[in-house]
């Protein structure tokens, strides 16, 4: 790849990983108010913080690389569905509360290895940001593994509910360890992680929790995919039509 | 929910060498949970080094009623209290 071209990649993968932040993040900020309770709502809105301060993190990095004026809120706030390219796993409708945890564990099981993947890439900026995330997601981790044992192992109600979730939310996963060609371009560089190569371990991780809850792993009958090329489900623009709202409605506003 | 929980009181040490103080309490399923929990309602601007959550049901207190009892006694008692004493010129700090 010429420079000029990974510079590019590099920008894109950014947003990338930006907007899977973002959009998670601003799912969890959903429950604000609104959590079973006040413990878990602080909890709950603590995690979203988190995700939308790594959102700002990489989108900063991805402005800084487009040099034509780009700022984080272009990023964030002026762009439409087809232009967001985050998984799909992030963006689904936070749905009961044994839906947000279970999302919330596989994608925590993922998010930490992939970022301990990312404290080896090339680019400086990019292993900076995920040095920072590492602690995070350690802690993010352990809260939904907790939530997913006591939520399986709890009640009648609550195992059904997480059994439904996980078996709802498993055709969205596989696309978690898909590279397309950016990617293992930038896999080559030493830049990109390589997701695929997460997969065993992850797998085996999720399964040792579910067993553990006696929730059963679902099989891989289905999958969906897309998100990296921009095609979404039809939530995420409901979603964007929320958080896009103020920048929209009145450009420019800052406050 | 949180009415079936447990009710925990938190307590904070917030730089090493001080003591842990009570901050508040809060609701949890068990120890393990008050512990998480505590860490995200009381230390969200980094106020603490080390966290104790207890049990709000083990903490034994003393009652207002019992104050005549517990207290009073000591107050026709000031030679036990250091200012009692008259210090000799040449003692400059006690």
């Amino acid at each position: 790849m010429t420079a000029t071209n990974l510079n590019e990649a590099t920008l894109q993968y950014a947003v990338r990983l930006g907007d899977d932040a973002l959009i998670l993040g601003h799912r969890l900020s959903e429950w604000c108010s609104k959590a079973p309770f006040l413990e878990e709502d602080l909890a709950l809105t603590n995690v979203a913080l988190d995700y939308i301060g790594r959102a700002r993190m990489f989108y900063s990095y991805a402005a800084k690389l487009s040099g034509d004026g780009r700022s984080e809120d272009s990023f964030a706030y002026l762009r439409d569905c087809r232009e967001f390219t985050n998984l799909l796993l992030h963006e689904l409708p936070r749905g009961d509360f044994a839906f947000t945890m279970a999302r919330q564990y596989l994608v925590d099981e993922y998010a930490l290895a992939f970022m301990h993947a990312l404290l080896d890439s090339s680019d400086q900026q990019l292993a900076g940001i995920a040095a920072k995330t590492v602690k995070e997601s350690k802690y993010h981790l352990r809260r939904s593994r907790d939530w997913i044992l006591r939520l399986g192992d709890g009640t009648a109600e609550s195992h059904q509910r997480l059994q439904t979730a996980v078996d709802d939310l498993w055709g969205y996963t596989h696309e978690l360890f898909e590279l397309d060609e950016l990617e293992t371009s930038l896999v080559a560089a030493g830049i990109a992680v390589d997701s695929s190569a997460l997969k065993p371990a992850w797998a085996a991780a999720v399964r040792t929790t579910l067993d553990e809850a006696t929730i059963v792993v679902p099989a891989d009958g289905w999958s969906v995919r897309g998100g990296r090329q921009g095609m979404h489900t039809e939530s995420l623009g409901h979603l964007l039509s929320e958080l896009q709202f103020m920048q929209r409605a009145y450009p420019g506003l800052e406050w | 929910m949180s009415e079936h929980m447990k009710l925990y009181e938190v307590f904070i040490r917030s730089r090493r060498g001080l003591d842990h103080k009570h901050v508040g309490s809060l609701h949890a399923e068990d120890s393990a949970q008050a512990l998480e929990y505590a860490r995200d309602v009381y230390t969200r601007r980094s106020e603490g080094v080390s966290i104790w959550v207890v049990n709000s049901s083990d903490i034994v207190a003393s009652q207002e009623g019992d104050c005549e009892s517990f207290y009073d006694p000591l107050d026709d008692k000031p030679y036990r209290h250091a200012t009692h004493y008259q210090l000799p010129d040449e003692v400059n700090n006690m």
